[in-house]
């Protein structure tokens, strides 16, 4: 018998996981979408209050493919996928790694409430790859994956969920507090839920809402509990994205982080990027989901403590 | 010093200044949010938990603890009778703060005692002790169908999960800081 037995043991999910894999490209690819491939290593990150990048020499690993990935669609790739790691430092825990997988897509044309659709049939189409059915088994939870799934606005969210409003927790400066320990456990438990409509500030790179511009047009999906993928119509105006970027640097500033420089490049293209919708979504979380699974652990072949 | 990205299970830190160690840890970071850390924390003087969220940025003073080699000599009721290497005093520990080491004690073990202002508040354990089953199911050979763990009971008491190739009276490495089955070891 082999020595190491956590690696023999995973053996079922890694098959898994790969059938996975498949099932994202071939759902994608039928719909028409080009899988890309962007440099993982990048002269400066996204500056995101919250997102910290892990430094390469003088650069950055990305934390995610997002910049690069916009690039393409300002130079006329309307619709374009990727598959890769990312890494966030210090990002470590049942649920995280500080690098995991992403897979981030991006249409022309179309906002998030679509987005939101074509995520909903991406997951179901690959739920059906590996022979699971319509309801499928993650947490104790009994999650039915039939359409519609589930919508709500993070403002009623709070209202359902918390005795805190969306406006008192911000105020507060306990938004994140209430969401992970009040609202985070009541999402996608029966069926899976999106929650969108996010505060402004939360969401540094996503559209505004043109009816109530204090929500930003942003979504995140959750199944069991557990947050998979965050979407949004994207921004496009190059002088907003960059007053927007100032807010975050001054933020990252206040918490004593490292500010990021200006990724002109990407800022320069925007203007040519048209009306667009992009989502991100977990690879690892997906996989852990689908093969109902309590850790990150348990779905990649070494953590970094293994190595 | 201690920031909250150093939390993680078994750390021991200064907390309203009395000695805690984390016994339950996770990272939670809503999109686009900030990292928070929730943790359950055991005083090691009282062996109550309390639950405890911290956030990116706070800090701790580390909970600094003698630590003196001892061994283990036995266990009557919930007192478990502890020998020093150096000075032959014997000194008793109860239960409720050994927490999960109780779990891997048995007799002549060789452990670090932990002192916490002349007090003994806990022992350390290696990352790795070997322990005997005593009760688990016999292996079918070529049954696939079975699951791919099966629960086996140790000396100790302690019930965890181990492969299905292993059997009654088997020596087998345990994993102290997980408490999972590491590997069987050859006799």
């Amino acid at each position: 018998m082999a020595e190491n037995w956590s690696l023999v043991k995973r053996k079922k999910a890694l098959q898994q996981r790969t059938r996975i894999l498949q099932g994202i490209r071939q759902f994608l690819t039928e719909k028409g979408y080009l899988e890309v491939e962007t440099p993982h290593r990048v002269p400066t990150p996204a500056p995101e209050s919250h997102i910290d990048a892990i430094p390469s020499g003088t650069w950055f690993l990305h934390t995610s493919p997002e910049l690069c990935m916009k690039r393409m669609m300002s130079a006329g790739y309307e619709r374009i996928f990727q598959i890769c790691r990312c890494w966030r430092e210090k990002e470590r825990g049942s649920l995280h790694l500080p690098e995991f997988s992403l897979l981030e897509w991006y249409r022309a044309g179309g906002d998030y409430h679509s987005l939101m659709e074509e995520c909903e049939g991406l997951i179901r189409f690959v739920a059906g790859t590996i022979g699971l059915g319509k309801r499928i088994v993650f947490r104790s939870h009994e999650i039915d994956l039939s359409e519609p799934w589930g919508r709500i606005s993070v403002n009623e969210a709070f209202r359902r969920y918390s005795k805190t409003s969306m406006i008192e927790a911000l105020e507060q400066n306990l938004f994140d507090e209430v969401m992970v320990q009040e609202i985070e456990p009541n999402l996608g438990v029966d069926r899976p839920m999106f929650i969108h409509d996010y505060p402004a500030q939360r969401g540094a790179l996503a559209r505004l809402k043109r009816e109530d511009p204090t929500v930003a047009e942003r979504f995140e999906l959750y199944i069991g509990g557990l947050e998979l993928a965050n979407g949004f119509s994207e921004l496009i105006d190059p002088s907003e994205q960059r007053e927007r970027f100032r807010i975050e640097n001054k933020n990252r500033q206040s918490l004593g982080k490292p500010i990021y420089s200006m990724p002109e490049n990407f800022l320069a293209e925007l203007d040519h990027m048209p009306p667009s919708s992009g989502i991100a979504l977990g690879v690892d979380r997906l996989v852990m989901v689908l093969l109902d699974v309590g850790t990150i652990d348990e779905v990649v072949a070494f953590t970094p403590e293994e190595l | 010093m201690y920031t909250a990205s150093d939390l993680r299970k078994g750390l021991k830190v200064i907390i309203d200044n009395g000695p805690y160690i984390v016994t339950a840890f996770e990272f939670s970071k809503p999109g686009k949010g900030q990292a928070l850390y929730r943790t359950k924390l055991r005083n090691m003087i009282t062996g109550l938990t309390i639950d405890r969220t911290f956030r990116e940025g706070d800090t701790f003073e580390p909970a600094s603890l003698e630590e003196r080699a001892m061994q283990f000599l036995y266990k009557e009721g919930d007192q478990y009778h502890f020998m020093d290497n150096e000075t032959y005093e014997q000194i008793v520990i109860n239960e409720e703060s050994l927490g999960d080491a109780k779990n891997f004690l048995i007799e002549n073990l060789n452990v670090e005692v932990l002192l916490f202002r002349d007090r003994a508040i806990g022992v350390e354990l290696s990352n790795f002790v070997n322990l005997r089953v005593i009760k688990t199911d016999p292996w079918v050979r070529g049954d696939t169908s079975k699951a791919d763990f099966k629960p086996a009971t140790l000396e100790t008491g302690y019930v965890l999960r181990v492969p299905p190739f292993i059997e009654e009276g088997e020596l087998i490495t345990v994993d102290t800081r997980t408490g999972e089955f590491s590997k069987r070891v050859k006799e």
